[in-house]
This record gives structure tokens, sequence and C-alpha cells, in this order.
């Protein structure tokens, strides 16, 4: 009997020796498998929004029944101013803009309703497109009411009061680009109505043909080269009143 | 009466007198037609009887224009001597009439089409009461060297509007044919609208303010761009030395 006792102690001990090789096998193994295994990616916070291009008003002046002035070659004004619009439109994307125009196509709009698409969008500068056969280069002309301070609800026919400062350093800006590029340029103030509505520094840009004695023929409006450094001028400039440190 | 008579006639003399008398209303009714022609055309020649050259009997005097250069954008003043009336109104219309005929010439730094008739008339009329309430037009009339409060209106009778002495409004009434043969464009309507007003103001000093009219109505634009609905301050439109306007 004591023999078969110590017989059956030793096969126990055996079996315990056996089960305790067995787990630190299975041990290893998982912690084989686990390493070798891909580990979850842990959550991450999604990635920052990309910060709000700035935007630009493009206006291209007249459209449908009112014609505007009529340039060489029996051009209306309202399909230059158009086709400068668009232009421009690309050359302002191109440089990181997010643009908003008040016609894409020959559509009739009055000033009130472009400058509600003006004042809906706040852009960071609204660009009045204008074209005439009369002087030489390009006319910037800024609204003539007189500076005042911004009001809750301001007047809609002066809103541009509380923004005629603003409009002013932008024309400056423009004023060096265009003179930059070799355009001449004259600067002054006008009464239209819709840039008088405006709640944007706001420009009515008129191109003229380059008529200056440097120019010994008169450039003229249909003159391609001539309208691409325009634009390339204004671009130029847009981009750069961005960088303006007076800029909110 | 007898069956058979021959038809009753008129006598010859009867005859020769109703022919004559159906001649003398045929001729009388054209005369009649051609005298009503007459003062009809004479009627219509009436309408724009306003002299718009002066009498010869007017001295001699010098006034200032403001010239527009369509190049420069710029307004130059330019003296010129011109027989001028008393009257303010007809002064002014004279002078604005001019000013036109400079811009309607050849060789025309800022040529427009239209000339001296281009100016229908121009209302003086006294910048009072309620008008005066208004900031810009209070700080126009707080420049000018003769400027003082109007009267009350019940103190005094009413005064005519080319003698009162306070700061006035002036209303340009110009024609249709004007605005429609105006050349399109910012610079160029503006530098007509700003060359009218600085010429008033430059020669007649108490004029303060100027609104326009087309064939006396109201018009949003003048020629598609400049505002023809607002007052324009006239001092505004006097540049300084060498500035653009």
């Amino acid at each position: 009997l004591k023999q078969l006792a110590e017989d059956q102690s030793g096969h126990k001990q055996g079996s315990n020796l056996a089960f305790l090789a067995l787990a630190i096998l299975v041990s290893v193994c998982s912690v084989a498998a686990a390493a070798q295994a891909p580990t979850a990616a842990p959550p991450q916070a999604p990635p920052p929004p990309a910060p709000p291009r700035p935007i630009i008003l493009l206006d291209a002046a007249h459209g449908g029944d009112d014609s505007g002035a009529l340039l060489a070659g029996n051009q209306p004004e309202k399909s230059f101013t158009l086709a400068l619009s668009v232009r421009l439109r690309s050359l302002l994307a191109a440089r990181g803009f997010q643009v908003v125009t008040t016609r894409e196509s020959d559509l009739a709009l009055d000033p009130t309703r472009r400058a509600e698409i003006a004042n809906h969008a706040a852009p960071l500068a609204c660009l009045s497109l204008h074209a005439s056969e009369s002087g030489s280069g390009v006319h910037l002309f800024a609204s003539s009411v007189a500076p005042a301070l911004p009001a809750r609800i301001p007047a809609w026919k002066t809103a541009q009061a509380a923004y005629v400062t603003r409009s002013l350093a932008f024309a400056g800006v423009l004023n060096s680009a265009l003179e930059h590029a070799d355009l001449p340029v004259t600067l002054g103030r006008t009464a239209l109505p819709v840039v008088d509505s405006m709640t944007c520094p706001a420009l009515a840009i008129e191109i003229a043909p380059d008529r200056t004695p440097k120019a010994k023929v008169p450039t003229a409006l249909d003159d391609p080269a001539y309208q691409s450094r325009v634009a390339e001028a204004l671009a130029a400039a847009v981009l750069e009143w961005k960088t303006e440190p007076r800029q909110p | 009466m007898e069956d058979g008579a021959p038809p009753a006639v008129i006598a010859r003399h009867q005859a020769v007198l109703l022919i004559v008398l159906v001649l003398a209303s045929a001729i009388m009714g054209g005369l009649l037609w051609r005298q009503l022609d007459r003062a009809h055309q004479h009627r219509l020649i009436g309408q724009d009887s306003t002299p718009t050259q002066a009498p010869e009997v007017a001295p001699a005097e010098p006034a200032t224009l403001l010239v527009a250069n369509d190049l420069e954008n710029s307004l130059i003043a330019e003296t010129q001597t011109l027989p001028l009336p008393q009257d303010s109104q007809a002064r002014a219309r004279l002078i604005l009439g001019k000013l036109l005929d400079l811009y309607a010439s050849p060789d025309a730094l800022h040529p427009v089409p239209g000339g001296a008739s281009s100016v229908a008339q121009v209302f003086l009329m006294p910048l009072s009461g309620p008008r005066l309430e208004k900031p810009e037009a209070r700080s126009v009339a707080s420049r000018l060297p003769n400027a003082h409060p109007a009267p009350p209106r019940h103190a005094q009778p009413e005064p005519s509007p080319t003698t009162v002495a306070g700061p006035q409004l002036a209303v340009v009434n110009l024609t249709a044919a004007f605005a429609a043969g105006h050349p399109s464009g910012i610079e160029t309507e503006t530098l007509t609208i700003l060359s009218l007003c600085g010429t008033l103001h430059a020669n007649l000093p108490r004029v303060a303010e100027v609104r326009f009219l087309v064939d006396g109505q109201p018009r949003a634009t003048l020629a598609g761009h400049a505002d023809l609905t607002r007052t324009y301050l006239a001092a505004d439109a006097v540049p300084t030395e060498g500035a653009h306007p």
C-alpha cells in the first residue's frame, strides 16, 4: 500500500510539472503572437480644418439690356468686364483666394442686387470692373461718401462710409502694383451707387486704352497682352492687400 | 304756274357773286391756316427763348471755368471774360453754357457733344431750415465765407431766391439730348459733374449744393455710371492745387 501511495504521489507531481510546462508554452506563444499581430491604431483627433480662404468679390459691371459703353471694335463694355472678371477669377483662385462674382453670364443686375451679393459674402475686398474709351490707363475710384464710424445699422446708400478709409488704402496698394507693372494710373473719388452701398474695402476699376506719350501707339482695350498685364497687376495687388498689416 | 315751264335758275349776277364768295372764303381759309401755322411755329420757338448768349449791353466780366482733362483726370481753372447778366440764374446758365461749349469744341480735352444749349435752366434756391440739419450740408455752410443761419420763415417775408444771402441749392436742368450723347464711363461722367459743380461754386460762392435733372425729371445716372440722384456738395468739386477730384 505504501508503495502504491508513493507511486501515485510521484505520478501526480509529474502531471503538475507537465501542466506547468504547457502553461508556460502557451503563454510564450500568445506573447509571441501578440507581438507579431498588427497593433490597432489608437484613436486620433480629426485634422484641424483648413483656414478659410480670403474672399474677393468681383463685380463685372453692366449686363443684359445694359450694355454700358461702346468700346473699340464695337465691343460692349458688359462683355469686356465679364471677360476680365473671368480672367481675374482664375488668377486670384491660383493665389489662394475664394472668388465670389456678381454675374457669370450676360445677366442684368441692378446696383442694389450687386451690393447685396457683396455684403453677404463679407469679402476682403470688392472690385467693380468697368471699361471706357475715355481717358488713359487704369482709373481707380473710391466712393465719394464722407468717412464715418461703423454704425450698427448703416444707411444703405452710404454704407461704404465706414470702409472709405480702408478703400483708399486699398487704392494705394493697387496704384503701386499697377505702376510697378508700368501701367498709367489715375486716382479719384466718384458717386457710384453699387460701390456706395458695399460694406467692404471697395473700388471701381475702369480700364481705358493706354494713351500715354510713352506708348507711341495707343494700346487698345482689345489687346490681349494689355488685358493680361492689367489682370496680373490687379491680382498681385490683391495678394499684397491680403498681407497688409492693417487687415483684421 | 303753268305745267312744263322751265326750271327756275338764279340770275347770272347772283351766280357770279356766289362764285366770288366761294373763292373769297377759300382764300381767307388759306390765309387763316397759314397764320395759325406761323403762330404755332412762333410759339415753339418761344419755348426756348431764354438767351444763351449774354446781351451785348452787359459788361464783360471774368468768369472762372473748371475745365476737365480726361487724360489727367483733373480739373484746371481757366478764366474767361464774358458779358454776364446781373441775374444770378441767367449768369449761372450762361457760364455753364460756356463751359459746355468748350467741351463741344473739336480739340477739347474732355470731349462732350451738346454745347451751351445742353443746359436748359439753372434754378437757385435758398438752403434753409431742415436742410442745414444735415451734417454734410452744415459742413459746407460753415466753410462759406458769408454763411449764416437762415432766418426763421415766419419772421420775415419770403426772400427772392436769387437775392437771399445764405447758402443756395442750384438745380441744373440738363437736356435729354446731352445725357444721351454723353460718353459713357466713370471718369468722364464724374469729371463733367464735378466741373459743373465746381464752376458754379467758383462763380457763385453761395452755391453750396447742386442737384441735377434731365428734361425736368430725376435720372439715375448721367450716362450709365455717375449717380445723378444725389446732392453734390459744390465746394468738394473745387480741387486744391494740383489735386485730382
